[in-house]
């Protein structure tokens, strides 16, 4: 396809789309069930007004604000309805061209959007994520197009490094210079693999990025395999997410048909083949060196770095590896500038950042914000507070790996640094509100046990080193623990954070060691006073 | 038990034969080993000694390499499921909003804990880590069909009048 031919079916496309006057956009992400009943009475509806030629409905990617959900977007008018049952179709094709329904109706000043700065989630929710039509309509591809015939793959990894775009995985390695070393590396073959095996609980970003916009993530992927010389990629997702995985799919079938992956991308001498591997529920596979493993067809246990994926990786070749969230950044900083995209957020932690906002607060979902917000603008005015009156504790970023920052903090911005400093990590944007009534003590015990669980038993310190620490933390659970544990527990905290092999039993101790520094009076509370523990103990 | 010949598979049954394909799209690669298994729990919802044994072959992988992989991801069943299935989040949002409870619940209810399934065959339990529905928590699966959002009391309404509306 020529540019100028894909000019010509966005073109196209937009018109049949401005042909009616009203558009209807359902959510159709998994945060909004019951979707499908919505969309269908709004058929009917609109059917039986013989509306066909003038109200088109269709399902969208995710709006974000889930908590209210199911969300229904009208356009033109930017009307936002919540709590959408099939029972209010009749209402809400009545009220077009009208007054929109009260009753359903956010106000459009609401903070929750309002306060958010939507890059890679600028389309999520606008458009149908199972139509390239749509994608192409909005601009999608031109980026593409750009780095393709406007670019050398050296510029365009200057770009990605002079926009100064981190992982947004987790650990916030300069995505430009992870493209440098896999270009400069040495052989003909190399690989591309988009890391989607979004494991930390409490997370949903990269699911809701693939369900609402698999384009941006695939055309990421395609400049990212321009500018680093591979014609092999893969997708790694997790089997828990059946729709995202669907929608990629329909999504690559489609860029194939129209030859924007494959043989001779855009006309150029780029060939690319996207397959896409499942995961099979494995937290340890998101680290980069699991995953290779797994996609390999094997357990996913990690090799020692380095050598580092970049210079021997899949099938011990070079390897790029990226989080989705990271490649669908790359369009958006090929169209606009590295200048724009640096242009936002604090000095070291650049561009915006997805959170998945949840736990207790009263508008949990997905979010976008430019780094360097403060938590506090996030829990208290995207998320609109803790519900039901109680007061706020603290927030855990990170997950597993991270750590629970306290009301202390709050005004401390959000950027890897500063995360880093308060003794969390900025991870791949998982962010639960934690209030009053939750024991710190009995959350950490919950993220020991996922990491004991989830530990693949290569490296003993993870191994066993977990296990113990579940064993000290449940003492604590049952106040039955001692001080001598206490200091037992800080001691192997140290031991398994300095000496585990991968980045799972080094963050494992995280949520321990943040607990133990803010909230250690919760520890100390339930150390047995000392004739009960010898009671207690055989 | 040796595995049986691709033969005597596919005149048996056609699950055999999803199964045969999906191999055949990855050219019997050895790298395809999950994407097989997937496929093989897709067609027969769990993976049963003889499947293992048969994809051992197929793809020349020794069997001991093979129920290293099932075993080793959360997400692979040895054991065939109950006719209904209800699986529960585990996630730090709906821990945090109480699955635990409903666990409890089903434990002392229906003699269940996570990967079991009730002595005539009723229902299965299942414990997921997240299945990225985190705003509707607490979340759970009734064969499949996401309910968020909902109380405690609400939750074991929906379980209860889901196994007595299914049968």
């Amino acid at each position: 396809m020529q540019r100028e031919e894909l000019h010509r079916l966005a073109a196209e496309h937009r018109r049949s789309l401005d042909g009616f006057a009203h558009h209807i956009l359902v959510c159709a992400g998994l945060g909004c069930p019951g979707n499908e009943d919505i969309v269908a009475a709004l058929r009917k509806e609109i059917a039986e007004r013989h509306l066909e030629s003038t109200v088109l409905v269709r399902k969208a990617g995710c709006m974000g604000l889930c908590a209210l959900g199911p969300i229904v977007l009208i356009l033109p008018d930017e009307a936002t309805y919540q709590a959408v049952r099939p029972e209010d179709a009749g209402d809400i094709v009545a009220a077009l061209g009208h007054a929109p329904v009260e009753r359903l109706l956010l106000p459009p000043d609401l903070p929750f959007f309002t306060r958010q700065y939507k890059n890679v989630l600028a389309l999520s929710g606008r458009i149908d994520p199972e139509s390239i039509g749509d994608y192409l309509a909005a601009g999608g591809y031109s980026a593409l197009f750009t780095a393709l015939t406007e670019m050398r793959p050296a510029d365009v990894i200057s770009r990605i490094q002079e926009s100064g775009l981190r992982g947004r995985g987790g650990a916030g390695y300069p995505t430009g210079l992870k493209w440098a070393t896999v270009a400069k590396a040495a052989g003909e073959k190399k690989y591309l693999i988009c890391n989607g095996d979004e494991g930390d609980p409490g997370a949903f970003m990269d699911r809701s990025i693939l369900e609402s916009t698999p384009h941006a993530v695939l055309e990421g992927m395609i400049i990212a395999a321009y500018a680093v010389g591979t014609r092999h990629g893969y997708i790694y997702v997790r089997a828990e997410y059946p729709l995202a995985v669907r929608r990629l799919r329909l999504a690559i079938r489609e860029a194939e048909r129209l030859h924007l992956l494959g043989h001779a991308i855009c006309g150029s001498n780029l060939d690319l083949n996207i397959q896409i591997r499942l995961g099979a529920g494995a937290f340890v596979c998101g680290e980069e060196t699991a995953l290779i493993e797994s996609v390999e067809g094997r357990r996913g246990i990690p090799r020692p770095r380095p050598p580092y994926p970049a210079e021997k990786g899949l099938w011990g070749y070079p390897t790029l590896i990226n989080n989705v969230e990271t490649y669908a950044n790359v369009p958006s900083i090929i169209t606009r500038g590295p200048e724009w995209f640096a242009a936002l957020g604090t000095d070291k932690s650049k561009g915006t950042k997805v959170f998945a906002l949840t736990g207790t607060v009263k508008h949990s979902g997905l979010i976008e914000v430019p780094m360097g917000m403060s938590l506090r603008e996030i829990v208290f005015d995207i998320g609109g507070g803790i519900p039901g009156g109680r007061a706020f504790k603290a927030v855990q970023t990170g997950g597993p790996s991270g750590g629970c920052i306290p009301a202390a903090f709050l005004d401390a911005p959000v950027s890897y640094e500063s995360l880093g400093e308060l003794g969390s990590i900025m991870g791949s944007g998982g962010m639960i509100v934690i209030d009053e009534t939750s024991s710190m003590v009995d959350i950490v015990t919950f993220f020991m046990e996922f990491c004991m669980d989830e530990s693949c038993g290569k490296c003993i310190p993870c191994r066993v080193g977990t296990a113990q620490i579940h064993a000290l933390l449940t003492k604590f659970q049952q106040r039955q623990a001692t001080v001598a544990d206490l200091a037992q527990l800080e001691m192997l905290c140290d031991l398994v954070k300095h000496t585990s092999l991968c980045g799972l039993g080094q963050s494992a101790p995280n949520p321990v060691l943040s607990t133990l520094r803010y909230f250690r009076q919760e520890y100390l509370d339930r150390i047995a006073p000392p004739a009960f523990a010898q009671e207690d103990s055989p | 038990m040796p595995a049986k010949t691709q033969a005597q598979h596919s005149t048996d049954d056609r699950r055999w034969q999803l199964l045969e394909r999906a191999m055949q799209r990855h050219d019997f690669r050895p790298d395809a080993l999950i994407e097989t298994l997937h496929a093989a729990q897709d067609a027969f919802g769990y993976l049963d000694p003889s499947t293992l044994d048969y994809i051992s072959s197929r793809l020349r992988v020794p069997p001991a390499k093979v129920l290293g992989v099932a075993t080793f991801y959360n997400h692979f069943h040895l054991k065939p499921k109950g006719e209904h299935t209800l699986t529960v989040c585990t996630g730090t949002a709906c821990h945090i909003k109480g699955n635990d409870r409903i666990l409890a619940w089903v434990r002392d209810r229906y003699r269940l804990t996570p990967g079991g399934t009730t002595a005539d065959n009723r229902l299965s339990l299942v414990e997921v880590r997240c299945v990225g529905a985190c705003a509707l928590a607490p979340v759970i699966l009734t064969d499949g069909t996401l309910a968020g959002k909902k109380s405690f009391e609400e939750a074991i309404a929906i379980i209860g009048e889901w196994l007595n509306d299914a049968t």
